[in-house]
């Protein structure tokens, strides 16, 4: 992309400046002119035609990642979703611990056997959470990132800065995900670290009846939290484009959510027959095939598929959309 | 819980009261259907034809009683010359169960005959229990039926190209029909008896019905199920007297066994002669597995070819598996009566096997293991030595409470998958305490997949019918065989009879089940049995074993990967490849630079833009600004001008013309842009970060050289002091106009664009301000300043041009404009057309 030229340092006299500059003020001293357009087709600025300024500019380091990362870990509402996902394993673990016992009896699920050693412990805390609040921590990532930038307006001087439209989603995109990738991740380590002290380690208790050794328990925890994750693509690449369509982050994270519950809707519309199998959310508890003496892959593969084929056509109409949208806000 | 919820699923489906009467086909009552009488519909979406019409037969002993059957002809439409099948029901049910198989099996060019066998449904006479005498004397003349049907393919005059199906009672007509009439040419057998007298007084050590143990609740739900008029239903009243007298006894008779024996296919197996596919189900405690294997080796010992299919399902319930037992059927058919050798290439034997639960289908997937031979119940066996010495087990008085395995009319109580790792403790104890001994072998070093019938011969002090078990224990907390991690595999328990001090051969239920590592294999034996008559005496018997466990194992049982549907590839790639469409169509190129032009600071030709309401905000502007000028640009609210900047900073794309910035034609995002500094419409800031991180992240934003910034001066300008270091969500708008200044000043841009610059700003700061401007531009960069402060602009702009309704109205230095000795205000006025 970048072709860059250097130029010649071009002496000040050469410029052609008016002899009416306030000598009480501080007169900047210009750049030497190190040119670096970013256009291919761009021609050198010769140094004869060259205003003395700022030219070092590259687009491949426009709106760094860290940059990014800092702009948004300052903010409240980030620090308020990793506190709620930081903080849920110990409630879930007051609540256990004050609530005794879970009811035996009837038929089993993750809740009965939660308290029996920290890792069913996590795996149930991811259970409670992966319906709703991770979708809202994903969400609240993926469909804030830009349209909070609208709202405040500091979305046009990036852009003029300039930052390239589809370099700009690109790194908000991963920033954002990291993000969504470390809240989801978050929580089930620190169920783990809340199990621990509560509950202790021991070999994880199946739902479905049996024990699983903890180091292959440890590997099932990955690919259940790793399924997590690629299932939870769909709804980021919802909010994502959401957020570049409109300016109001609210609406971006309420629309990735509404999505998830009119798919959760419609999915207990059992008359749909298969073709609840391309409901985005539809295999949103497929990981749950991995707590079996048996991993069974076919529904985590038909998971990641229909998520990943959403997600990557959301994400490319969110790029295009982004491309040739008129920003006004 | 969706887990629970599944589970909760699992149970209330296999409770599902009698299921045996369903007979496997497992095909949902069609409502409705063809009409009575003899109309002919045509299906037009099925393209099959359907007939309903009662045939007058002749059978009994004598052939002198008549009956009429109730029968469906249905054949695919506008095909002539097919061949048939006849599809039979199961015990309890009528041709109306079967309704849904026959129209698939007629849509795939079949003419299939259903009928209500004599007894059931709205046929005429008495059941006789497919005898040779009634039943089958009926379905011959079906048979002759068929063959005068005109578009049924003939292999001779008079015989139809036949083959025959159905589940249970439907399976065991077409055994026993294949065997006395050779004009059926190949059958399709499902969960069927090979004896019946075995089937109802099983013995696990081998004696033979006539000692055999009762299985009284099957029989009393197959014999009362029909009940009506009299306490046998639509029996034949001989059949219902032998019924009585041996549930009164709980024993066999002579002549019940013999009656059974004219029933089964057993008894004629050396005459069927057809190719045959025998499915049958694993879980079934009516009609076990070794039922179909007794009836493969008979019809293989004839000489013509048997396949072997045990599915997940059974009398007992479990996975119906329908498509695939269904395709299965079609496929043989295919191979056999259509003459399609390729059709069906199964081998001889396949077993479908539980695997994990599918959570988001809330079902069991299911494998299909499949080995070339047959290889029977006791191919390939391992030895287990079990543990455990010699225990005594006590009969209770009136032979309760009885032991639970199988729950006939009730499913089997977690059966299928279920029955492979959900707890058997629970409500339901499946063994009561002091009846039964227990025998383990060692944890297994390697898992252990038992396929056929397990055996160990016991040594039993005593006298009566006893029940043993095979349970799959897993390691852990569960010590006795009650305990939460014992498992009775399959749900099902081999009745047999001892003697006094003799040393007995039990075989245990024929099964395919597999031991995982670190399991142990139980044996229990009982002294009850709920699905079977036991003693009232009380009684006790010393049991041990006197040899290993035998497990017979299949090795060449191989498992192709369960295969996923084709949309899991495609869709990810098809979404692939429309996502890189989305994004690469419909790109911009970006025009070419001019460098001549590479020292004009900004040049707008036949700029145009109209919103997508229709508002033209901007018509045709041009004009040119040079270096050194500081350029106001003035117009009434909705003159275009702070459209036109928008444009400038490429945030807006223009509908034509171009605008171009030291020669470089603005896109968005143009690197042009990074020698524009801009501050329009408001400022722009991260709320939650200090105006000194706002500047600091910003100017990193723009990946330049930190030393460029020339961060000092543009904060001397903002003049925030130690505001600098709050969040600028505490300042006030003045502070935040001067904060944007700030940042748009930056690294000292080439051309600085200021939209309303002075707007809440005081007096000193306004002055101070049109000093900064000049000095800006003094040092030979350019300024536009965009303002309706008429007499800032004329203080402050040495150029200006004047916008209106989205076009330029004048343009040129500020003194041209005002011409001489006027104000600003006046000729702006008259320019906008508001003169005053």
């Amino acid at each position: 992309m970048t072709t860059p030229e250097t130029a010649p340092e071009t002496p000040h006299a050469t410029a052609p400046g008016p002899a009416h500059a306030s000598p009480a003020e501080p007169e900047p001293e210009p750049a030497p002119v190190a040119a670096s357009e970013a256009a291919p087709e761009a021609a050198p600025v010769t140094a004869s035609e060259a205003v003395p300024s700022v030219t070092a500019y590259d687009v491949r380091r426009t709106l760094p990642l860290r940059v990014e990362a800092v702009r948004q870990f300052r903010r409240r509402r980030t620090l308020v979703a990793f506190g709620i996902l930081l903080v849920l394993p110990w409630v879930l673990v007051v609540a256990f611990k004050a609530g005794g016992d879970p009811g035996t009896g009837g038929v089993p699920g993750l809740v009965d056997v939660a308290t029996s050693s920290a890792l069913n412990f996590a795996l149930f805390a991811l259970f409670v959470s992966t319906g709703f609040l991770l979708v809202v921590a994903v969400a609240l990532f993926c469909g804030d990132t830009v349209a909070s930038e609208a709202g405040w307006s500091s979305l046009r001087y990036l852009l003029a800065a300039p930052v390239p439209r589809g370099r700009l989603l690109r790194q908000k995109l991963i920033v954002a995900l990291s993000y969504a990738v470390v809240a989801v991740v978050s929580l089930p380590l620190m169920s783990l670290l809340a199990g621990t002290v509560a509950f202790g380690w021991a070999d994880v208790e199946l739902p479905t009846g049996g024990t699983v050794p903890v180091s292959t328990a440890l590997g099932r925890m990955a690919i259940i939290v790793g399924y997590a994750l690629v299932s939870q693509l769909v709804v980021a690449a919802l909010a994502f484009l959401l957020s570049v369509t409109t300016d109001s982050p609210l609406g971006a994270v309420g629309g990735a959510v509404g999505l998830v519950i009119v798919s959760n809707i419609l999915d207990a519309v059992t008359a749909l027959g298969s073709w609840r199998d391309f409901l985005p959310t539809h295999w949103m508890y497929a990981w749950m095939d991995a707590l079996q003496p048996e991993i069974t892959w076919t529904g985590m593969v038909k998971g990641a598929a229909v998520s990943t084929a959403y997600a990557a056509v959301l994400f490319a109409l969110a790029f295009r959309r982004f491309r040739g949208r008129d920003i006004v806000s | 819980m969706r887990v629970g919820g599944a589970f909760r699923a699992r149970w209330g489906r296999t409770g599902r009261a009698a299921r045996w009467a369903a007979a496997g086909t497992a095909v949902a009552l069609v409502g409705g259907g063809a009409a009575w009488g003899v109309g002919v519909t045509a299906d037009r979406a099925s393209r099959v034809e359907t007939s309903d019409q009662r045939i007058a037969v002749v059978d009994g002993p004598r052939d002198d009683q008549r009956v009429t059957l109730d029968t469906t002809f249905y054949r695919p439409a506008g095909r002539a010359d097919v061949p048939a099948i006849m599809l039979g029901h199961g015990f309890g049910g009528s041709k109306r169960d079967i309704a849904d198989q026959a129209r698939r099996l007629a849509r795939h060019g079949y003419a299939v005959l259903t009928w209500s066998a004599r007894g059931f449904g709205g046929s005429t006479g008495e059941i006789a229990l497919n005898s040779p005498d009634y039943e089958v004397k009926d379905t011959r003349q079906l048979i002759d039926w068929l063959a005068r049907r005109p578009g049924v393919r003939l292999d001779g005059p008079g015989d139809p190209r036949l083959g025959m199906a159905g589940g249970s009672y439907g399976g065991a007509i077409a055994l026993l029909t294949a065997a006395h009439d050779r004009r059926v040419d190949a059958i399709a057998p499902m969960i069927t008896w090979h004896s019946l007298a075995d089937a109802l007084f099983p013995d696990a050590a081998g004696a033979g019905p006539s000692d055999g143990v009762f299985k009284k609740l099957w029989a009393s739900l197959f014999f009362t199920g029909s009940a009506g008029r009299t306490a046998c239903g639509r029996f034949l009243p001989s059949l219902c007297e032998m019924y009585q007298e041996v549930a009164e006894k709980g024993r066999a008779t002579g002549s019940a066994v013999e009656t059974l024996r004219r029933s089964s296919p057993s008894s004629v197996a050396d005459r069927i002669r057809v190719p045959t596919l025998l499915v049958q189900g694993q879980s079934d405690s009516l009609f076990p597995l070794d039922h179909a294997d007794a009836n493969a080796r008979a019809i293989a010992r004839n000489g013509a070819p048997v396949s072997v299919v045990w599915f997940q399902g059974g009398h007992d319930g479990g996975d119906p598996e329908t498509e695939r037992i269904e395709g299965l059927v079609l496929d043989f058919f295919d191979a056999r009566l259509k003459r399609r050798p390729g059709a069906f290439d199964g081998g001889e034997f396949a077993v479908t096997r539980a695997g994990g639960l599918d959570s988001s289908t809330r079902e069991v997937v299911v494998e299909e293991a499949t080995a070339r031979t047959y290889p029977g119940l006791s191919h390939d066996p391992v030895r287990l030595p079990l543990g455990g010495g010699e225990q005594t087990v006590y009969n209770p008085p009136g032979g309760s409470p009885a032991s639970i395995s199988a729950m006939p009319g009730l499913g089997s109580l977690g059966s299928g998958a279920l029955g492979a790792f959900g707890p058997v403790g629970g409500p339901l104890a499946a063994e009561r305490p002091g009846q039964f001994a227990v025998f383990d072998t060692r944890p297994l070093e390697r898992p252990v997949r038992l396929t056929g019938a397990a055996s160990v011969r016991l040594r039993v002090d005593g006298d009566g019918p006893l029940f043993a078990k095979l349970y799959d224990v897993a390691p852990g907390s569960g010590g006795a065989a009650t305990g939460g991690t014992a498992t009775l595999a399959r749900r099902l328990a081999a009745p047999f009879r001892v003697s006094r001090g003799q040393d007995v051969t039990v075989t245990l239920p024929a099964m395919d089940h597999r031991f995982d590592r670190g399991h142990r294999l139980r044996l229990v034996i009982a002294t009850t049995d709920l699905g079977f008559a036991t003693p009232a005496e009380p009684a006790s018997h010393k049991v041990r074993v006197v040899s290993p466990l035998t497990v017979p194992t299949v090795r060449a049982l191989t498992t192709a990967p369960t295969p996923v549907p084709a949309w899991v590839w495609a869709l990810p790639l098809v979404a692939v490849a429309l996502a890189l469409l989305i994004v690469l169509s419909g790109r911009r190129r970006p025009a070419p630079a001019r460098p001549q032009d590479s020292d004009v600071p900004l040049e707008i030709t036949g700029l145009t833009k109209a919103y997508k309401n229709g508002h033209l905000a901007v018509a045709d502007l041009s004009f040119r600004v040079e270096k050194g000028q500081v350029l106001g640009l003035l117009g009434p609210n909705g003159a275009g001008k702070t459209t036109t900047l928008r444009m400038l900073m490429g945030l807006i794309h223009p509908d034509s013309g171009e605008i171009r910035i030291f020669g470089h034609r603005v896109s968005p995002g143009a690197a042009v842009l990074s020698r524009l500094g801009s501050f329009v419409e408001g400022p722009g800031f991260l709320p939650h970060l200090t105006g000194r991180d706002n500047l600091d992240l910003y100017w990193r934003a723009t990946g330049r050289p930190l030393d460029e910034a020339h961060l000092d001066e543009a904060l001397q300008i903002a003049d925030l002091g130690s505001a600098l270091d709050r969040p600028v969500r505490t300042y006030s708008q003045g502070m935040r106009q001067r904060l944007a200044i700030a940042q748009a000043m930056l690294g000292l841009p080439d051309l600085l664009v200021l939209d309303e610059p002075t707007n809440g700003l005081d007096p000193p700061q306004i002055r101070e301000m049109r000093q900064v401007l000049v000095r800006y531009a003094a040092a030979g960069r350019t300024v536009i300043v965009s303002s309706h402060l008429l007499a800032e602009v004329e203080q402050t702009c040495t150029h200006a041009v004047v916008m209106a309704g989205g076009r330029r109205v004048a343009a040129g230095p500020v003194a041209e404009i005002t011409g001489s000795g006027r104000r600003l205000e006046d000729a702006f006025l008259e320019l906008i057309g508001e003169t005053s």
